[in-house]
């Protein structure tokens, strides 16, 4: 089990005057076995969170480590250390490459693992990942047009699986999908996680499904975290007036929206 | 893509193609050999002839047949169309690469030079050129393959810039494929197919740059011809004899759509759609009412069936038999996921479906209008003045390129036979309504300047112009975030409470349903699955209701439980989520940003 | 042709770099400096078109050292005697350093002395200056009828195609259309010959002066751009035309004519200029083919007698004034973007 720590980070793009901060100086600590859960609306630099951890995005300062080793330079160790991080993205149907099959594509996961693979293992973990997202395994040589948004958005999962990685950042994974897809891929998950006791980054502007997911909650809000703790202390007594804000912006079921204060 | 490519033949375009493919490969393959010796027999007595039987281009001024000649030089033009593109391609591919390898600076440059060289027509490059190799076959040949090599160093640097963008070539990237296996195995494969349309229809490009080139008497010189001087050598005989020049322009022309309609075949997309209306029609006659009791439904819709024109020109049916009302003033919420048919309901109910959509319904009336039919003036300016709309972007339902205020105001000056300063103080008011300050100011702006929780707004606003009796509002804050969403169904329930009007909600988002309206419609597949008071969801009978609102976590649900999963195939046989990417007739509304 | 759209030169394949558009990040830093996006659109093309003309310089001064072997020998073929060639060289100044070279021609430019024609012995300046005039007015009729030409017959196309009442109609103009933008240019100007000038004796077959001479060559120069530029525009419009806000403004149950005009057209303008323009800059240099076929007398005929007689500072001279018109044709329909485009979308594109 690892853990991911955001160290006094910082984003920005552009230069000079132009220069818009997208991260300004963030703090956040995933333990190693749970759910992080970060929630924010939108230009609220939570995006950006998960493009730093895995390097697509560089950082303008801070650090980030994982299991205390510096992942955001360009040395060797980092690099490979970098490998360990992995992320889900959010529109299952770009993530997919249209003109390889998804057992290819769940292969490349293995790349991460610096090991080598023969065909038949390579294979045999394919059949085997395919497996633990629920998808017939015998369907690994058909293109991505084949599934739809819900079992893309396992087969991606798959292949961030197949890296074996120390932390998966999951960026927004069911806000393109239906409401009932939502809650198999959230099962998912869930039984993953309890499964590998994988060390989860789980990224979301939607506060429900983030309650539901995670162990401790991140409130982030114009590029700062504005609030974090255990997710039910959170909940339940927030103190920034932002949190609050959010907490009763969600609509209830079965209870009439409170509007007149909006 | 085989089956697709093979089904693509067999159109009259595909036929069209393969015919034409084949006798323009013939005629390379075997031309001289058949026709040299005709293309090359003079016969000083029968020279400049007009079309006779024997010879049904006429001949040329030392009587050689001139349809032999144009035969003869398709080997000729064709070799030298496909080399020229060769170099173009080639070309264009190197300057790509290495503009896409450049360090950023080094990028930048290479893209504005490409830029710069694009900006001039091809004929000017292609002269340049030519003056630098000759006029002649294999110098003319050079110019018009290297004057395309700017437009091909675009397209590839365009099209990988734009797979390098893309998430999977990022995920690769995480993964630590290095750039060389991650440009070979996933940017190569995916700008290859469409390469190959473009080199097509290039192809095509070139074949008529270098018959122009060749007619200007700068590409390939006498004893050698092609088409291009052929041409050349008719024009100046036009009075005796038009086919002449007519003979090598058909062959020059033919051979190029055979080449572009190639390209076209190839390509993935068809823009070209043609449409077929259809026939709106009702199947029971609906009276036009004249005045409205004030208590019966604002809409009603009876059986109400919608089709939509296939890809393959079949007619689908997305609404199967939908019955709903809706009472003065009441607030009523639409609830399904992607495909469910619950915006296309709404937009039938509005008579905004497009004309590849057919309607059907045993009765489709708002407030005595039949909605089935083509309204009648009178009927057009009382659904501007009582219906209003709101749709799910923010960003695109207002027109980027008029202001708010002329927006706004447009209804009320064309229906409501408003003066201007009239409508521009009743819009001012409306704006005042919906919570956005500075009114007067705001109306001056364009929709960019808005916000996306005040363009809404200032939709709502756009509605209450006119004396609304219906708002629709098709999934009006799913773009929004959590927080904005509250203003915005703020000011629509303070419009419905200071009009009276009733509201059609659609949404995804049962919870917000439930707690904005007075009644919840669910539909799946078509079909409305079960209708209930808002206040009653638990008394849900239809296990996809219950499933629907069990499967939503929401701030209580148990974190220690498994969300319950519906697991049930939709009646359309659809999965849900899947309509999104390849139907274009499905509801593209859903896809929660 | 297909043209396709600048690119966002996103990173391609190097390792970590910001996900800041690159392109963006000049104009925001100009877009600033100058306080408005519209001004710093026109500022950057004008920049760009500054650009172009010290890279066509450049390229027209170098043409005649590109062509392999000696220009002079090619120009006035193997028979001349050496001591004549020689002659032509020290007279065409080719026998002076690079530089010098240079700094002459350009300090010629700016005197207005583009050197002598080998096969006239006219000054080039002279020449161009009678000629110019005819391409001008050629190509300015030719662009002005292809442009607005081509906004009815698309928005006509578009609406009557989207409404799917007119099938065959439809159809049919569509494959005109297409007819239209296969056909070459030469060709067209052939086939018009044939029958008008041949056929119908309707209109004279060459020259240059009269009213009715211009007649076939601007039909000739101008149809095949129209009919592209119509086709964008039919294309733009169906896009416009499917957008919610036109949805929006349908709700409005507004007459067509607003819904067209007002709210339509203004929106496809941009998009229409932008992809449609490489046509209409095309057809300046289709003077080229229309000038030779009509035997005007204007400079692009002058091109192709000139490199056919290898009259290298003729060539020079021609090249230089075509791809500075070409830049003012490009020039003008970037003015034509920022003032029409109502948005400033051209400071995002």
């Amino acid at each position: 089990m690892s853990e991911l720590e955001f160290r006094r980070v910082s984003v920005t793009y552009g230069h000079g005057r132009t220069a818009h901060v997208a991260v300004e100086s963030a703090d956040l600590v995933v333990r190693p076995g749970t759910t992080h859960g970060l929630v924010g609306e939108s230009g609220s630099g939570k995006s950006t969170m998960a493009r730093i951890a895995v390097g697509l995005t560089p950082v303008s300062g801070g650090s980030i480590l994982l299991d205390g080793v510096d992942i955001t330079n360009r040395a060797r160790e980092a690099r490979l250390a970098r490998r360990r991080v992995q992320m889900v993205f959010q529109d299952p149907f770009s993530a997919l490459d249209p003109r390889m099959p998804i057992g290819a594509s769940i292969a490349e996961g293995l790349l991460a693992t610096g090991r080598y693979y023969n065909r038949i293992d390579r294979e045999s973990r394919v059949h085997a990942l395919l497996d633990r997202v629920h998808i017939d395994p015998a369907r690994a040589g058909e293109s991505p047009s084949a599934f739809s948004g819900g079992q893309r958005q396992r087969i991606t999962i798959a292949r961030a699986l197949a890296a074996e990685p120390a932390v998966l950042i999951a960026d927004e994974i069911t806000s393109a999908l239906d409401v009932s897809v939502q809650g198999v891929v959230l099962n998912l998950l869930r039984e993953l996680q309890q499964e590998l006791d994988l060390t989860m980054l789980f990224i979301s502007h939607n506060l429900a499904v983030v309650r539901y997911v995670s162990d401790e909650v991140s409130v982030m809000r114009a590029g700062r975290i504005v609030e974090h703790g255990e997710t039910s202390a959170v909940l339940a007594h927030p103190a920034d007036p932002y949190t609050r804000e959010l907490l009763r912006s969600v609509p209830v079921m079965g209870e009439p929206l409170e509007l007149e204060d909006a | 893509m085989s089956t697709r490519f093979t089904r693509t033949l067999r159109t009259p375009a595909g036929i069209t193609v393969m015919i034409g493919g084949v006798v323009v490969l013939l005629a390379t393959v075997f031309g001289p050999v058949l026709f040299g010796e005709a293309a090359t027999a003079r016969d000083i007595a029968g020279r400049q002839q007009g079309v006779s039987l024997e010879h049904p281009f006429g001949t040329d001024e030392l009587g050689r047949d001139l349809l032999a000649r144009v035969i003869v030089a398709t080997r000729v033009s064709v070799l030298l169309t496909l080399g020229a593109t060769g170099i173009s391609v080639i070309g264009g591919v190197l300057v790509g690469i290495i503009a896409a390898v450049l360090p950023p600076v080094a990028r930048r440059l290479v893209n504005a030079l490409i830029d710069i060289l694009l900006s001039f027509p091809w004929l000017l490059l292609a002269l340049f050129f030519s003056v630098i190799w000759g006029t002649t076959a294999t110098g003319a040949m050079l110019a018009v393959g290297f004057a395309g090599i700017p437009v091909f160093g675009r397209l590839v640097s365009t099209l990988a810039s734009s797979v390098a963008g893309s998430d999977f070539v990022h995920a690769a990237r995480i993964l630590g494929s290095s750039p060389l296996r991650t440009s070979v195995r996933h940017v190569v494969p995916n700008i290859l197919p469409p390469l190959l349309v473009n080199t097509a229809s290039h192809a095509s490009v070139t074949l008529l740059s270098f018959a122009a080139l060749s007619f200007l008497g700068l590409g390939v010189q006498a004893p050698e011809y092609d088409w291009g001087r052929l041409l050349n050598e008719g024009a100046r005989r036009i009075y005796v004899d038009p086919m002449a020049a007519m003979g090598p322009g058909i062959a020059i022309v033919l051979t190029g759509v055979v080449f572009s309609l190639l390209g076209a075949l190839f390509s993935e997309k068809r823009s070209n759609r043609t449409l077929r209306a259809l026939p709106r029609r009702s199947r029971a006659e609906t009276r036009a009412i004249p005045t409205v009791p004030e208590a019966a439904p604002v809409v009603e819709a009876v059986d109400l069936r919608v089709s939509f024109r296939s890809e393959d020109g079949g007619l689908v049916e997305r609404v199967h038999g939908v019955t709903l009302s809706v009472a003065p003033g009441e607030i009523v919420g639409i609830v399904g996921e992607s495909g469910s048919g619950k915006s296309v309901t709404a937009m039938a109910a509005a008579g905004l479906l497009g004309p590849d959509s057919l309607v059907e319904s045993d009765s489709l009336v708002f407030r005595g209008i039949d909605m089935t039919r083509e309204p009648t003036s009178v009927e057009k300016r009382r659904l501007a003045l009582e219906q209003a709309m709101i749709f799910q972007d923010p960003l695109s339902s207002l027109n980027p390129s008029l202001t708010v205020g002329r927006q706004l105001r447009e209804v009320s000056e064309i229906h409501g036979r408003m003066s201007r300063s009239a409508a521009a103080a009743r819009a001012i008011e409306a704006l005042t309504l919906v919570r956005i300050p500075d009114a007067a100011r705001r109306l001056r702006q364009l929709p960019h300047e808005f916000s996306g929780g005040m363009r809404q707004r200032a939709m709502i606003a756009m509605g209450l112009m006119g004396t609304p009796r219906l708002i629709i509002a098709d999934e009006p804050t799913t773009a929004l975030d959590v927080t904005v969403q509250r203003q915005v169904l703020r000011a629509l329930r303070d419009a419905q409470r200071s009009t009276g009007a009733a509201i059609l909600l659609i949404s995804h988002d049962i919870a917000l349903v439930s707690g904005f309206c007075d009644r919840v419609v669910v539909m799946r597949g078509g079909r409305i699955v079960e209708e209930l008071a808002a206040d009653r969801l638990d008394d849900a009978r239809h296990p996809y209701t219950r499933g629907l609102i069990a499967c939503v976590p929401d701030m209580g649900t148990d974190r220690d439980k498994p969300l319950p999963v519906i697991d049930a195939e939709p009646p359309s046989g659809r999965e849900p989520g899947t309509s999104a990417s390849t139907d274009p007739t499905a509801e593209h509304t859903e896809v929660v940003a | 042709m297909t043209i396709p759209p600048a690119p966002s030169p996103a990173s391609v394949l190097a390792s970590p770099t910001p996900v800041t558009p690159a392109s963006g990040d000049r104009g925001d830093r100009l877009r600033q400096l100058v306080g408005s996006p519209r001004l710093a659109f026109v500022l950057r093309r004008l920049l760009r078109a500054v650009v172009s003309l010290v890279i066509v310089l450049i390229a027209s001064f170098f043409l005649v050292h590109l062509v392999p072997g000696d220009p002079v020998r090619a120009a006035l073929g193997p028979t001349v005697s050496p001591e004549a060639v020689e002659a032509l060289r020290r007279e065409l100044g080719l026998d002076l350093p690079l530089g010098q070279q240079f700094l002459d021609y350009l300090r010629g430019l700016v005197t207005g002395d583009l050197g002598v024609s080998v096969t006239s012995q006219r000054p080039v300046g002279a020449t161009l200056a009678e000629r110019l005039p005819t391409t001008l007015l050629l190509s300015v009729i030719s662009f002005v009828v292809a442009a607005l030409g081509a906004f009815p017959i698309g928005v006509a196309t578009a609406v009557s195609s989207r409404s799917g009442r007119h099938r065959a109609a439809d159809l049919g103009a569509s494959g005109l259309l297409g007819v239209l933008i296969a056909v070459p240019n030469f060709l067209l100007a052939v086939l018009l010959i044939s029958v008008f000038s041949v056929g119908l004796q309707a209109f004279p077959p060459a020259g240059w002066g009269q009213p009715s001479q211009v007649v076939l060559p601007v039909i000739a120069l101008a149809v095949g751009p129209l009919a592209y530029l119509s086709r964008i525009v039919h294309v733009e419009m169906l896009r416009v035309l499917d957008e919610p806000y036109l949805t929006t403004a349908r709700s409005k149950r507004l007459p067509n004519q607003i819904l067209y005009v007002r709210h339509a057209l203004p929106n496809i303008v941009a998009a229409t200029l932008t992809a449609g323009g490489v046509v209409l800059v095309g057809l300046v240099a289709g003077t080229v083919l229309i000038e030779t076929v009509f035997v005007i007398p204007g400079i692009g005929s002058t091109i192709v007698s000139s490199i056919t007689a290898k009259d290298y500072p003729l060539i020079q001279g021609v090249v230089l004034v075509y791809a500075i018109l070409v830049l003012a044709a490009n020039l003008l329909i970037d003015l034509a973007l920022a003032a029409l485009d109502p948005r400033s979308a051209i400071a995002e594109a």
